[in-house]
């Protein structure tokens, strides 16, 4: 770009002050990149719904169990195609502070039903293989180090309270980069056997996730799996499984809200900070742009060059700051085990880049505007 | 003692030239009071969310206010108790009598579903079933509209909290409970702890309700005085027909939200020393703009005697008085957006909604306007630390 | 670099021409009913005291500023009727301006300070650049090209800022007090190769002074005072 010389000028005119001011913006885009995957990390879930899938659950309450044998009555039910079920284990792997959710579920079904979870079929055979055996999801199994072959022991205070050991046969990947990889599973039958023990619950699982013939009928079929199990003992609540994890993260809190408002007082502030900066940069220079303007330069020209170093000065701390934000973000979940999905989506990465646009523009057009305006003649008196 | 009075007058009068100078540097120093301000509000603002919810947890328990539950359990809805162990419990020795009997309450936790009045979409709401002694055995119970429940009866009373925050939870509402729809008969206060959140009936009604037989998931009892604790305890533990889990009710509470509030309270950290760090670049900014500024008259006031020192100190006092005037905005500003905003959010141990009210308490106020003086220190200093350095007669020259 | 017109034709016609400034409630009458010809390779310095209007009536010519009442014609353009971004185009072609205190932009080398005019032409890099050099070995200062204004001294400063003026060749020089700001010694070397562009080159050169020592090496010379031409002297 011909005019380069004259903007890079201009920002090495005060060193310290460009630096300090591209060092806010870069703080200030860093902290937009990880409230985006703080975000993500609190509601993200329901984007990934399945659109095909439905949520079968207890209408009273989700801690309410159903019974084992509602699956076939739902498969009988037309427009669905497939029906799984997983209960809340709540178990403890040694603190409670590991915490990740663990599920008996009948293998070929789940896995059928939730092809986002790839496992090899070498693995696949092993857990058919094995009772005691289970899967885990590549983020838990780093998490801990626990390699193909270990011996997991989990206390659950809901069921036998005592230890249960499964057999690691597997490590499941995600389909996706979002796709929650932290949960554990095992055998349904072995479960259902161990807990006789107990004295209840047997033959009665947490929920149930049904897969659509056609996405289209989606509410129809909630409806009418709801209707068939109107007057049972067990009556049920079926939704999408995207609004069920909706209504989960309303629950939450309006995460949206709140990081919003967090965000837009943090680029207030930073458009004040910048814009002073740019202002005073502007001022300090009516002379030059009075000269410019005396040798031809036109108002459009010099506009332009005034945006295209706020921009400039934008953009680069901008740029910097959303990529320290990835690579810190990318070392994973700050709070220990809370946040399973904890990433930076594209969505926001390319949302943050225009905001550096956006921030450049806003703080440049004001000074410029005002550098503009002034005849060349007082402009040049005040060189 | 003449020199350090010389020199006092010195620092005052260079402060006063700058402060005098202010409404020529209008803009620039506006920019730097909103920047603290803003900084100072949104950390204040972030970290009353913790503070609010804390405040609800750790809230309504005096020390002689005692719950047990089913050992290993790590909140009332995994734990478990028979009739048999409730009587043995509320026996047992140090536990508070009236009249009636001890002061302890059996009760039992079920989740149900009710739609928030915000959203529209489902939420999990806490409902317990408690005895006659559950209103002693809590701190500042209050019924402030309708009338307590009639015992026996399918009547619910609601917490404060769940009223405002669920449909179809005022007086003369219903809850839908299973198949039938019970009655809302009134709403009680709890001095802002988590019973707020609830809604309450017989013990009694909702184990029938739910076909929990006669069996019970806790009982909270009150004690003689908080020194009966370790009796109390000790005689349970030793008990071998039990196996319980006793706690002061204030460390339940603590226990049950610790993970969030050790969620909120990471965030809220990590948010506000990167906005902490922004703000000393921009305070930085501004102060380094504002010497250059000034350098004329900086080296002008050194050429005619004021001392190197006093020049430092003086900007550095400018610098704080500005970060001192943001910080008071800011965080008058986080006290009226955000003293006793209410919200809900998920209680992570038990899965169900707890409300609460974000709280800008003295201390956060404190920790703001502290933030905003480290900010305006570090701003001011290494600026003046340069307008002080620079070669005097270099300076007078510079337009 | 020679201008082709034939001499007796006006390169600039100033034709009864007012300036008045507004300050505040006041009318500041600066310049009243002036006409002027300046033919093509003339040197022309414009002298009176201050307040005189001789800097208005030199932004008037470079379309700087237009007159409240009256015509200015320059290279037979009416200049007084274009629009403001018309006139930035008009100046970048036809004006080469040198000032007082030079005006060169800090944050630039020398050679980038006379490549400035440039860049608002479609000449590409190697094309400019070897205008640049020409511009700079006409003034002498090749060997300071890379240098920044504030390592050079006022003469220096100067003879950049004409190198400036005159890298697009344009159809007028406009100089306003070019050795105000400097000592006699380099005053001289100015006012020689101004002399030099009019005389060798046949550069129409229009400046501004108060100093007759200056004046002198003008081949005309017009008197301002209080916003009118008073007298004349043609050497």
């Amino acid at each position: 770009m011909r005019f380069f010389h004259l903007i890079w000028g201009n920002l090495k005119r005060r060193k310290l002050r460009t630096a300090l001011t591209l060092l806010s913006i870069l703080v200030a885009f860093v902290l937009f990149g990880f409230l985006c995957a703080i975000k993500q990390g609190l509601v993200g879930g329901v984007t990934l719904a399945g659109a095909d899938r439905l949520i079968v659950r207890h209408k009273v309450s989700i801690i309410q169990l159903l019974p084992e044998a509602y699956q076939a009555r739902m498969e009988r039910v037309p427009g669905v195609a497939a029906a799984a079920h997983q209960t809340w284990f709540g178990g403890i792997y040694q603190d409670p502070k590991n915490f990740f959710m663990q599920c008996p579920v009948v293998p070929e079904q789940f896995m059928a039903m939730f092809p986002e979870f790839r496992l090899p079929p070498e693995q696949m055979k092993a857990w058919r293989a094995t009772r005691t055996g289970a899967i885990v999801g590549r983020k838990t199994a780093d998490r801990f180090g626990w390699k193909i072959g270990a011996k997991v022991p989990i206390m659950s205070p809901i069921w036998l309270r005592k230890p249960w050991v499964f057999d690691l046969v597997g490590i499941f990947e995600g389909r996706d980069k979002d796709t929650d990889t932290t949960s554990l599973f095992f055998r349904y039958d072995y479960f259902d056997e161990s807990r006789k023990a107990q004295n209840w619950g047997q033959g009665l699982v947490g929920w149930y996730t049904i897969r659509v013939k056609d996405p289209a009928q989606a509410a129809e079929v909630a409806r009418a799996v709801d209707q068939e199990f109107e007057n049972s003992p067990a009556e049920t609540k079926t939704e999408p499984e995207g609004a069920f994890i909706q209504a989960w993260a309303n629950q939450i809190g309006n995460i949206g809200l709140i990081v919003a408002s967090i965000l837009g007082a943090v680029f207030f502030t930073i458009l004040l900070v910048t814009g002073s900066t740019m202002s005073q940069a502007v001022r300090e220079r009516i002379g030059e742009l009075g000269v410019l303007k005396a040798i031809g330069f036109t108002n459009g020209q010099v506009l332009g060059l005034v945006l295209a170093e706020s921009c400039l000065l934008t953009i680069s701390g901008g740029g910097l700051g959303l990529g320290l934000a990835a690579l810190a973000i990318a070392r994973g979940d700050p709070t220990g085990g809370l946040l399973p999905l904890f990433h930076l989506p594209t969505a926001d990465l390319l949302l943050g880049a225009g905001l550096c646009v956006a921030l450049g523009v806003l703080t440049g057009l004001f000074p410029a505007l005002q550098a503009t305006r002034l005849r060349v003649v007082d402009a040049l008196r005040r060189m | 003692m003449n020199a350090l009075l010389n020199w006092f007058s010195q620092i005052g009068s260079i402060t006063k030239f700058g402060l005098m100078s202010i409404p020529q540097r209008r803009a620039a120093v506006t920019a730097t009071i909103f920047g603290i301000a803003g900084v100072v509000a949104v950390l204040v603002g972030v970290l009353s969310i913790a503070a609010g919810f804390r405040r609800v947890m750790v809230n309504s328990s005096s020390a002689d206010a005692a719950i047990v539950l089913r050992a290993g359990s790590d909140s009332e809805m995994v734990s478990g108790f028979g009739r048999y162990q409730t009587r043995l419990i509320a026996d047992a020795p140090g536990v508070a009598r009236n009249a009636a009997g001890p002061l302890a309450s059996a009760e039992l936790f079920v989740i149900i579903n009710l739609p928030k009045r915000s959203t529209g979409t489902d939420a999990n709401v806490p409902m317990r079933g408690v005895e006659g002694a559950a209103v002693s055995v809590r701190d500042n119970l209050k019924i402030t509209e309708g009338r307590m429940f009639e015992w026996g009866k399918n009547e619910v009373i609601v917490g404060a909290g769940a009223a405002r925050e669920f449909s179809g939870l005022e007086v003369g509402g219903r809850v839908q409970v299973g198949r039938a729809a019970w009655p809302v008969v009134g709403i009680f206060t709890a001095n802002g702890g988590v019973a707020e959140s609830e809604v309450w009936t017989d013990a009694k009604v909702l184990q029938a309700a739910y076909n929990r037989g006669d069996s019970f998931q806790s009982v909270y009892a009150r004690l003689e005085s908080a020194a009966a604790f370790s009796k109390f305890k000790d005689a349970l533990t030793a008990n071998p027909q039990l196996s319980v889990k006793v706690l002061r009710q204030s460390e339940h509470y603590a226990e049950q939200s610790e993970m969030l509030t050790r969620l909120i309270t990471t965030l809220g950290f990590l948010i506000a020393f990167l906005m902490a760090i922004g703000a000393v670049f921009g305070a930085l900014n501004t102060m380094y703009s504002a010497v250059a500024a000034r350098t004329r008259e900086i080296a002008t006031l050194r050429a005619l005697g004021f001392g190197s020192g006093a020049v430092v100190i003086a900007l550095m006092i400018e610098s704080l008085l500005l970060a001192l005037v943001g910080g008071g905005a800011g965080a008058g500003l986080a006290y009226a957006a955000f003293d006793n905003f209410r919200a809900a959010t998920m209680n992570w141990q038990s899965f169900s909604q707890v409300t609460f009210a974000f709280a800008v308490t003295p201390q956060l106020l404190v920790q703001g306007v502290i933030w905003a003086t480290v900010i305006g220190l570090l701003g001011g200093l290494l600026p003046a630390i340069r307008a002080a350095r620079q070669p005097i007669a270099a300076a007078l020259r510079e337009l | 670099m020679s201008d082709q017109t034939p001499k007796n034709d006006a390169l600039v016609r100033v034709d009864g021409v007012e300036k008045i400034f507004h300050r505040g409630s006041e009318d500041i009458h600066v310049l009243s009913n002036l006409t002027l010809k300046v033919p093509a390779g003339e040197f022309l310095a414009l002298m009176g005291p201050s307040g005189s209007g001789k800097s208005t009536l030199l932004n008037l010519i470079g379309g700087l500023d237009r007159p409240t009442q009256g015509t200015v014609e320059v290279a037979g353009d009416r200049i007084d009727r274009l629009s403001d971004h018309a006139l930035a185009a008009w100046r970048a072609r036809h004006i080469g301006f040198v000032f007082q205190l030079y005006n060169l932009i800090p944050v630039l080398t020398a050679e980038r300070n006379v490549e400035l005019p440039l860049l608002l032409t479609s000449l590409t890099k190697a094309q400019r650049r070897k205008h640049v050099e020409t511009a700079l070995a006409m003034v002498g200062l090749s060997q300071r090209a890379a240098h920044f204004p504030r390592t050079l001294s006022g003469g220096e400063q100067q003879r950049v800022g004409i190198a400036r003026a005159i890298v697009t060749d344009p159809t007028l020089l406009l100089c306003d007090e070019p050795t105000g700001d400097l000592d006699r010694k380099a005053g001289d070397e100015i006012l020689n190769l101004l002399q030099a562009l009019n005389r060798e080159h046949g550069k129409t050169i229009i400046m501004v002074t108060h100093d007759p020592h200056a004046s002198a090496r003008a081949a005309r010379t017009v008197h301002l005072t209080k916003g009118q031409l008073t007298s004349e002297a043609v050497k």
